[in-house]
C-alpha cells in the first residue's frame, strides 16, 4: 500500500456491491417483475464489478459490460412491486415527524462538507482518516451510512426496509444508472482512439482564423461542441486549448492565458448543459425526477447555455489582452 | 502540420448522433459507438474488450455519488419527506417557483464557489427537497397544476442545480478544473497563477447567474399564463 488510510474508497465499493447484490436477490424473488431473471442477472453482474472488480481480467470486465448493455438495451431490466405506502400514510407521518425528516437528508451534504474540508488532513498513527485521493467520495459514503442509520432510528424502520427503498429508486432509474458509467468508458475509448487529434485537425484545417473575433468564436464554440461529443469538459479542454487556444489565441493574438483558460473551460460547461452524453447531470436527473422525456433537462438547459456561450465569446473578445 | 491524422474514429461520433436522432436505446448506442470507434482505430475484438473492461473498472467510482445516498433518501420518502417539503413551502405566502429556484441558484453557485460543491446534488437535494418544493410553490397558487407544467418545473429544478454548480465551482482556486487547466498550460510551457484563472471566471459566473435567474423569473409568468389558458379552456 502506497498511501495508508483508515477509510478507503474500496470499502464503499464493497458496500455498493453488497447493495446491488441484494437488489438482484430481491428482483429474483419478486414475482410481479415481468422479467425478473434478466433484471436480477443485470444487477448481479453490476454487483460483480464492485465486489470482484480488482480480480477481474480486463477482457472479462469488458465482456461483462457488453452483456449488461445488451440486457438493458433490449428491455431486460424491468420494474417490480415495492409495497409503497399510500399518500395519506405518508402525509400522516410527515405531520408526525415534521422537520425531523430533514435531519438525515442534511446529514449527507454536511458530512461530505466536513469530511472534504476539515478532516481531509487528519491522521491517526500516520494513517489518513479518509482516503486522501478520494476525500469527497469517501465523505459522501460515510454521510450516506450515517443518514441511513439516523433515518432508521427516527422512523423505527429496519435497515432491510432501507434496502427495499433503495431497490425502488434504483429500479426506477433502471438503465439510466449505468449510462453515465458506460459513457465515461466511451470517453476514455475516444481518447485512446485519437479523437482529440482528429477533432482539432478538422477544426483548425477548415476555418480561417485571421480575424480575431472568428478565432475567439471558434475557440469557445469548439470547446462547447467537443464537450457535447465527449460529454465532459475536462476531455475537451486539453484538445481545444492545445489546438486553438495556445497556438492561435496566445501565439498570434497574445491572449492572457488565464483569461483564455477560464473562459474556455466555462464554454466547455455550456456544452455539458446541452448534451445527453453528460448523463450524470442530464439523463439521470430526468430519470430521478420521473420525467417522461429523458432529454427534458437537456432541452430546458439549451436556452440558458446558448446565451452564456455568446456572452463568453464577447467576454473573451474584450478581455483577451487584459 | 502535414502529419497524417486518423480521422476514422470520428465515425464513433457519427454513430452517437445517428443513434440519438433515430431515438435508439441510449445504452445500445453507446455500445455501438464503442465497437465502431474501436474498429476504426484498428483494434481487434480482444484488445477492444480489454480497453473497455479496464475503463469500466477504472471509472466505477462514478456511480457511487448517485447510488450511495439512495437508501436514506428512499426511506425518508416513505415517511413523507416530499409531503413535508411541500407543506413547508405552502406556509410561505410570497414563495413562487421562480423565486425559490433563484434563491437555490444563488446558494448553489456561491457555495460551489467556496468549494462546497457537495451542498446540492440531484439524488440528495433536488429529488427529495428542491423539486417537490418548486412544484409545491406552484401548486399553492394553482391547485389544478397540469402535468406538462409539473414536468417543466422539475426539469428546471435539475437545470438550476447544474447551472449553479458548473458556473460556481471554477471560481474556487482549489477546485480540480483549475488545477487541470494549470497543469495543461504548464505542459505547453505557460506558467499561470491559479488565482488569476479563478478570478477571470467571475465575469462568466455573474453572467450565468443573471441569465438563468431571468429565465427562472420568466418561468413564473409562463406558469401563470399556461394556467390561465387552461382555466379558459376548461370553461369553454
Amino acid at each position: 500500500m502506497i498511501s495508508g488510510s483508515l477509510i478507503k474508497l474500496d470499502f464503499f465499493y464493497l458496500v455498493l456491491g453488497a447493495m446491488l447484490l441484494m437488489i438482484a436477490v430481491m428482483a429474483l424473488r419478486d414475482p410481479h417483475n415481468p422479467k425478473r431473471y434478466s433484471s436480477a442477472l443485470f444487477w448481479a453482474l453490476y454487483a460483480v464489478v464492485y465486489l470482484a472488480g480488482d480480480w477481474l481480467s480486463p477482457v472479462a470486465a469488458g465482456a461483462l459490460m457488453v452483456v449488461m448493455a445488451l440486457i438493458a438495451g433490449f428491455g431486460g431490466v424491468t420494474l417490480g412491486r415495492y409495497g409503497e405506502r399510500s399518500p395519506e400514510q405518508r402525509r400522516d407521518s410527515a405531520q408526525r415527524l415534521g422537520h425531523k425528516l430533514l435531519i438525515p437528508a442534511l446529514i449527507i451534504p454536511i458530512t461530505t462538507m466536513i469530511g472534504s474540508t476539515l478532516l481531509k488532513d487528519v491522521k491517526f498513527d500516520g494513517l489518513f482518516l479518509l482516503d486522501p485521493k478520494n476525500t469527497t467520495l469517501v465523505s459522501l459514503g460515510c454521510g450516506s451510512l450515517f443518514a441511513v442509520a439516523t433515518a432508521c432510528w427516527l422512523t423505527r424502520a429496519t435497515p432491510l426496509q432501507a434496502m427495499r427503498e433503495s431497490r425502488r429508486l434504483v429500479d426506477h432509474l433502471g438503465w439510466a444508472v449505468v449510462l453515465p458509467h458506460m459513457l465515461a468508458v466511451l470517453g476514455l475509448l475516444f481518447t485512446e482512439a485519437g479523437m482529440g487529434k482528429a477533432v482539432a485537425h478538422v477544426v483548425t484545417s477548415y476555418i480561417n482564423m485571421d480575424v480575431k473575433l472568428v478565432a475567439v468564436a471558434v475557440y469557445c464554440i469548439g470547446m462547447a461542441l467537443f464537450t457535447i461529443i465527449m460529454g465532459n469538459g475536462f476531455a475537451a479542454f486539453p484538445v481545444i486549448a492545445g489546438g486553438v487556444g495556445i497556438p492561435v489565441l496566445v501565439g498570434v493574438y497574445h491572449a492572457n492565458p488565464a483569461v483564455m483558460a477560464a473562459i474556455g473551460m466555462f464554454s466547455a460547461y455550456c456544452g455539458t448543459l446541452m448534451t445527453p452524453m453528460a448523463a450524470n447531470f442530464n439523463i439521470v436527473p430526468a430519470a430521478l425526477l420521473e420525467l417522461p422525456d429523458k432529454n427534458a433537462v437537456v432541452k430546458i438547459q439549451v436556452a440558458t447555455a446558448l446565451p452564456i456561450l455568446l456572452a463568453n465569446i464577447a467576454l473573451l473578445y474584450f478581455l483577451l489582452n487584459m | 502540420m502535414n502529419q497524417t491524422v486518423n480521422l476514422w474514429p470520428l465515425l464513433g461520433v457519427a454513430v452517437i448522433i445517428l443513434g440519438f436522432a433515430l431515438r435508439a436505446h441510449p445504452v445500445l448506442v453507446v455500445i455501438a459507438a464503442c465497437a465502431v470507434t474501436g474498429f476504426a482505430a484498428a483494434m481487434d475484438v480482444e484488445h477492444l474488450l480489454a480497453v473497455l473492461g479496464a475503463a469500466f473498472i477504472k471509472t466505477r467510482n462514478l456511480p457511487l455519488i448517485l447510488l450511495l445516498p439512495l437508501a436514506a433518501i428512499g426511506l425518508l420518502e416513505r415517511y413523507g419527506l416530499k409531503e413535508h417539503a411541500q407543506a413547508s413551502i405552502a406556509r410561505i405566502k410570497s414563495a413562487t417557483t421562480g423565486r425559490l429556484l433563484i434563491v437555490y441558484l444563488a446558494i448553489r453557485e456561491i457555495s460551489a464557489a467556496f468549494g462546497l460543491t457537495s451542498i446540492g446534488g440531484h439524488p440528495n437535494m433536488v429529488r427529495p427537497l428542491i423539486a417537490p418544493m418548486a412544484e409545491g410553490a406552484a401548486e399553492n397558487r394553482y391547485p389544478a397544476l397540469t402535468d406538462p407544467l409539473r414536468h417543466r418545473i422539475r426539469a428546471m429544478s435539475a437545470a438550476t442545480d447544474n447551472v449553479g454548480l458548473f458556473f460556481g465551482e471554477d471560481v474556487f482556486v482549489a477546485f480540480g478544473a483549475i488545477v487541470l487547466m494549470q497543469t495543461i498550460l504548464r505542459g505547453e510551457g505557460i506558467e499561470v497563477d491559479p488565482l488569476h484563472i479563478a478570478m477571470w471566471g467571475i465575469p462568466t459566473a455573474v453572467t450565468a447567474f443573471i441569465i438563468h435567474s431571468w429565465r427562472l423569473h420568466r418561468l413564473d409568468a409562463h406558469i401563470a399564463r399556461a394556467m390561465m389558458n387552461s382555466a379558459k379552456g376548461g370553461q369553454a
